[in-house]
């Protein structure tokens, strides 16, 4: 079959996938008083649509910050408003100030639902599919057995199609900005890279490889005169795209300050529900209450990882780098571990199934277990067949060199690839235990947190190591040129 | 915990181990894939078919046999014959680990999240027996090694079966067992291929105790067997050795279906029920089309009538007071009354379907050209009665699809009937779904679908030019712009409060030329197929 209609087949099958996971229910669904997610992005577009632009983050009369007050950057207000336009021509009461709180109709989810997978076509779809198409070795079988995978990686789905999120609209910006550095328009990177930072906040993450790239490129062409005029342009774009964005709110220095101040809440509390409890002094890494405040927690760590993946990247800015740094800087952004580490999917696989995993208790919260095992089941299986990982696994493509020669030492008829195998079946195995454990157990009644926690530990732990593991590719690449031909 | 860690581990290793070691791995992923998506569908929209299983499942399971066909609690009263019955009762033992409440008969409409899962998976399970008919008509394929897998007739055919359209929309949207049923159907029509007639003529039967629907494809079987199989040989011209007959077999072959009938009968002919059921089985009450119009004659004919009767009264030809109400407000009312043209009785839609198929059957019996004029013969009997049958459902179609997908990889003539066939009869189900939370899915999964028959089918068929006419084509694309029309455009027109009717009667139209013109070509190509034959057999 040609190209095209297996691509089409693809994202078809990824549609279809996102649609029917977005028949089952939603963050805060018929839970007053707060509701969750869905009721937040209801909420923004309210606000947005009735009140003046300048009282989006404050706190007054007409906006209760209290009440799901917007604390993401200005795209997303934007976005926010777009939605209530329409919204407002479908039926005004999903719009309407005060009266539409909580609002909740079977048309209203698909409405809301809807919006998501524009937004998916429009921007994450074909940034997936040109990265697949551009920077992925491999025959055009392959190329498309990627892009596939990474379209019905489950974990986005379930986010943005069940909980209720707009990711794919950041995480697509940002992968347009890759795209862009990745085929050499650099202006065109950072725009897109820059709206995806305008549009949220949690971006930040990737921007420190952005950033080192495209000033490592810089140096590179010659600080004096070329790479000097690069870097203006560079600096000039981002410039004005930031300015454009924020533009509503230059009039006064108040309003970018307090902008600012809901975007980075000080005192904003992690543990909001567990605050008493004697495991909270033990996981301060750890805990789980929300992907994003997970995240926030992970960037304490990712820090101690940045520095030298940062100044690698900034002494060699190779593509290939760039995309490790990614990595390095950012477990969130494991999407890219596909194409970074295309041929040791195995852990990548493995990596990308914990990032997932460690989401259970909050999709359990929101009633998505189906489509939680359905999706992460197929998922599982799919990326194991189409890229036939556990066949690809030898120690030399898993860059485990390092710790061979470690290990040599010691234990000298260690065969490290098979004890990764096995180490992939025991981890999966000890997951979906876990999965099944706190799903259909009740914890004992000294330790209601027992199961949580264990997943989270459990998640933690490989975290961990694969921060080390990629640090370590990252770090020792220069010994192996040939990968570095292949992909620039 | 350690237990159940190790048993997952095996699970997942006898799980992950088939496609890594086995050649056929593709068919596992396949059959995985898709019932992964048939489990992300659970929470959609069913019909009343939902309703219709439920109350077979509380009437088998606590009212005694003898009262099966006379409960009338629900208006859903129980229409299949007594093995489907039976097997609404082995269900029922399971269901009652999923919730008791649905067991109950004065439960009317009773759909608790237990009982969706129930009925959903038991649909998704029962389709086991569909992977492995599928699994055995790949085998009576003749396989081109060396080809690239996406190349393979058997991938495709097993795509065209497993992911088709139809089915998933009818059983895992809709709600109904058919793909079950038509596990049971392939595999009697693998089974006679393989030689093994007594086995398929045995699974046919109970096909016909499962769902009496298949009675229409009856004629064809009874034919092909008596020919093929009870008459042992053939002249060297293909015709018939009268002195080959083999009274034997046809005794052990009426044994096997009286028997078969015997047992699922049986218990209601002995308590005196048999008209009761019988009743139940066959109502004549309905009207000659369903409230959406099939696409077949019949709605050519409504419209045809309907056309003279407004051409009519603009020339003065016929009286407006005159004329019966209904027509005027058609498509709405079940009892279509024609106002020009003649109506329809039963019989004599009997009569045009008995007229369809017996050329066909003919020349089974003339020529019978094997197990695949079988199937083309088998085909023509479901699209026979599909096109003039009295009430039929647009779901009939699917009878005629699945067949017909054993034959488009075979022959590329076949393949451009089945893409014609498949593409305007699977859009002719797109009224079954008519919710708005529905409508994104059965887009994508139509063109999915269509997608892949199309670039699949042109890839097997790589020599010899194009699958499918300009005119075919043309006709093809009018159906997109038809969709943007009937789902898009005249909801937001002032006609839609005074004609809601109109986008269906337009689709059921526009969907009964395409139809109707790929069973004139399936008849051709049966008619006129027995040279080509010839010359392989030759070879």
């Amino acid at each position: 079959m040609e190209n095209w209609s297996l691509i089409s087949l693809c994202v078809l099958l990824g549609l279809t996938a996102r649609w029917a996971v977005s028949f089952h229910s939603y963050s805060g669904a018929g839970k007053p008083p707060m509701f969750g997610d869905y009721e937040a992005q209801r909420h923004w577009q309210e606000v947005t649509y009735n009140l003046p632009v300048h009282e989006w983050y404050f706190n007054t009369t007409n906006n209760d910050l209290n009440y799901w007050g917007l604390d993401y950057p200005p795209l997303t207000a934007y976005h926010s408003l777009v939605c209530a336009y329409v919204a407002k021509l479908l039926n005004p009461e999903w719009v309407e100030l005060y009266a539409s709180r909580g609002y909740e109709s079977h048309s209203h989810k698909l409405f809301m639902r809807a919006t998501v997978l524009f937004t998916d076509i429009l921007i994450y779809i074909p940034a997936v599919l040109l990265y697949c198409f551009y920077f992925c070795d491999g025959s055009s079988k392959q190329k498309v057995a990627t892009a596939f995978c990474i379209l019905l990686y489950p974990g986005l789905i379930l986010i943005d199609y069940g909980h209720f999120q707009y990711n794919s609209v950041s995480l697509g910006l940002a992968l347009w900005g890759i795209l862009g550095l990745g085929l050499g328009w650099d202006l065109f990177g950072s725009l897109a890279f820059t709206l995806a930072l305008n549009y949220k906040q949690m971006e930040l993450y990737h921007s420190l490889p952005f950033f080192c790239y495209l000033l490592g490129k810089c140096i590179k062409q010659g600080l004096t005169w070329r790479g000097f005029f690069h870097l203006v342009k560079i600096s000039m774009t981002v410039l004005v795209t930031f300015a454009l964005c924020w533009m509503p709110f230059l009039s006064d220095p108040k309003q970018p300050l307090q902008v600012l101040h809901r975007l980075f809440p000080v005192g904003r509390g992690l543990f909001e529900d567990k605050v008493a409890n004697t495991w909270c002094s033990l996981n301060v890494l750890i805990k789980i209450k929300t992907l994003l405040s997970r995240e926030t927690q992970l960037f304490a760590l990712t820090l101690l990882f940045v520095l030298p993946s940062s100044l690698k990247l900034l002494s060699k800015p190779t593509l290939w780098q760039f995309k490790l740094a990614l990595v390095n800087t950012s477990l969130a952004f494991f999407l890219f571990s596909f194409q970074v580490h295309e041929k040791s999917i195995l852990l990548v696989a493995l990596l990308v199934f914990f990032v997932f995993r460690s989401m259970l208790p909050l999709l359990l919260k929101d009633g998505l277990l189906l489509p939680y095992v359905v999706t992460s089941l197929a998922f599982l299986f799919l990326s194991l067949y189409l890229l036939s990982a556990l066949e690809r696994s030898t120690e030399e493509e898993l860059r485990l060199g390092l710790y061979r020669k470690l290990t040599q030492r010691w234990l000298p008829k260690l065969n490290l690839s098979r004890i990764i195998k096995w180490k992939f079946w025991f981890s999966l195995a000890a997951m979906a235990a876990l999965s099944f454990t706190s799903v259909w157990l009740k914890p004992p009644a000294k330790l209601p947190d027992l199961f949580p926690v264990l997943v989270s530990v459990l998640s933690f732990l490989h975290f961990l190591g694969f921060i080390i593991y990629f640090n370590q590719v990252q770090l020792m690449e220069p010994q192996r040129k040939k990968s570095q031909k292949k992909t620039n | 915990m350690s237990a159940t860690s190790h048993l997952l581990k095996v699970v997942i290793q006898t799980v992950m181990a088939a496609p890594m070691t086995n050649d056929q791995s593709w068919f596992y992923a396949l059959a995985l894939g898709v019932s992964f998506l048939k489990c992300l569908l659970i929470n959609a929209y069913h019909s009343t078919d939902f309703e219709v299983h439920r109350n077979w499942l509380a009437l088998t399971h606590s009212l005694p046999v003898s009262q099966w066909y006379y409960e009338a609690t629900s208006e859903w009263t129980l229409d299949y014959p007594p093995l489907f019955a039976w097997f609404e009762y082995g269900l029922s033992h399971i269901a009652c680990f999923f919730d008791k409440e649905m067991l109950v008969v004065p439960n009317l409409n009773y759909a608790s999240p237990a009982t969706v899962l129930f009925q959903r998976l038991s649909v998704i399970v029962a389709d086991v027996v569909f992977f492995y008919a599928v699994k055995e008509c790949c085998k009576c394929l003749r396989e081109d090694k060396g080809k690239d897998l996406l190349g393979k007739p058997s991938f495709i055919l097993t795509v065209l079966l497993l992911w088709n359209f139809g089915l998933l929309i009818v059983d895992h949207i809709h709600f109904q067992y058919n793909g079950f049923l038509f596990g049971v159907l392939l595999l009697s029509i693998a089974r006679h291929c393989q030689n093994r007639h007594f086995e398929g003529a045995f699974l046919f039967s109970v096909l016909l105790n499962l769902k009496h629907i298949y009675l229409y494809i009856a004629p064809a079987y009874g034919i092909y067997l008596l020919r093929c199989f009870c008459f042992t040989q053939s002249n060297a011209d293909g015709s018939l050795q009268w002195r080959s007959f083999s009274v034997v077999r046809l005794v052990i072959l009426g044994t096997i279906v009286l028997s078969t009938f015997a047992v699922s009968f049986g218990p209601f002919i002995a308590l005196g029920q048999l008209p009761q059921v019988l009743s139940r089985l066959f109502p004549f009450k309905r009207g000659l089309c369903h409230a959406y119009w099939a696409p077949n004659i019949w709605a050519l004919y409504n419209i045809a009538d309907k056309a003279f009767s407004i051409l009519g009264v603009k020339f003065r030809l016929l009286d407006i007071n005159k004329l019966p109400k209904a027509s005027m407000t058609g498509g709405l009312v079940q009892e279509f009354q024609h106002s020009v043209l003649p109506s329809v009785s039963p019989l004599a839609t009997l009569v045009c379907t008995l007229l369809s198929i017996l050329p066909a059957l003919f020349k089974i019996w003339h020529r019978p050209n094997g197990a695949r004029g079988f199937l083309r013969c088998l085909v023509i009997c479901a699209l026979g009665s599909f096109m003039f049958g009295w009430h039929v459902h647009e779901k009939a179609i699917m009878m005629a699809i699945l067949p017909l997908s054993l034959l488009a990889v075979d022959s590329r003539k076949d393949a451009g009937i089945f893409l014609m066939l498949s593409v305007t009869s699977h859009y002719s189900l797109f009224p079954l779904l008519f919710t708005t939370q529905e409508l994104p899915i059965k887009i994508f999964l139509m063109l999915l679908f269509t997608i892949f028959s199309l670039a699949s089918l042109k890839t097997l068929f790589r020599k010899g030019g194009a699958l499918l006419n300009p005119l075919e084509v043309t006709y093809l694309l009018g159906l997109i712009p038809l969709e943007l029309i009937c789902e898009f455009v005249y909801p937001l027109t002032v006609w839609q409060k005074t004609f809601p009717f109109l986008p269906l009667m337009l689709t059921s139209v526009y969907c009964a030329l395409g139809v109707t013109y790929a069973f004139i070509r399936l008849y051709i190509s049966l008619l006129t197929c027995s040279d080509t034959t010839k010359k392989t057999k030759m070879q």
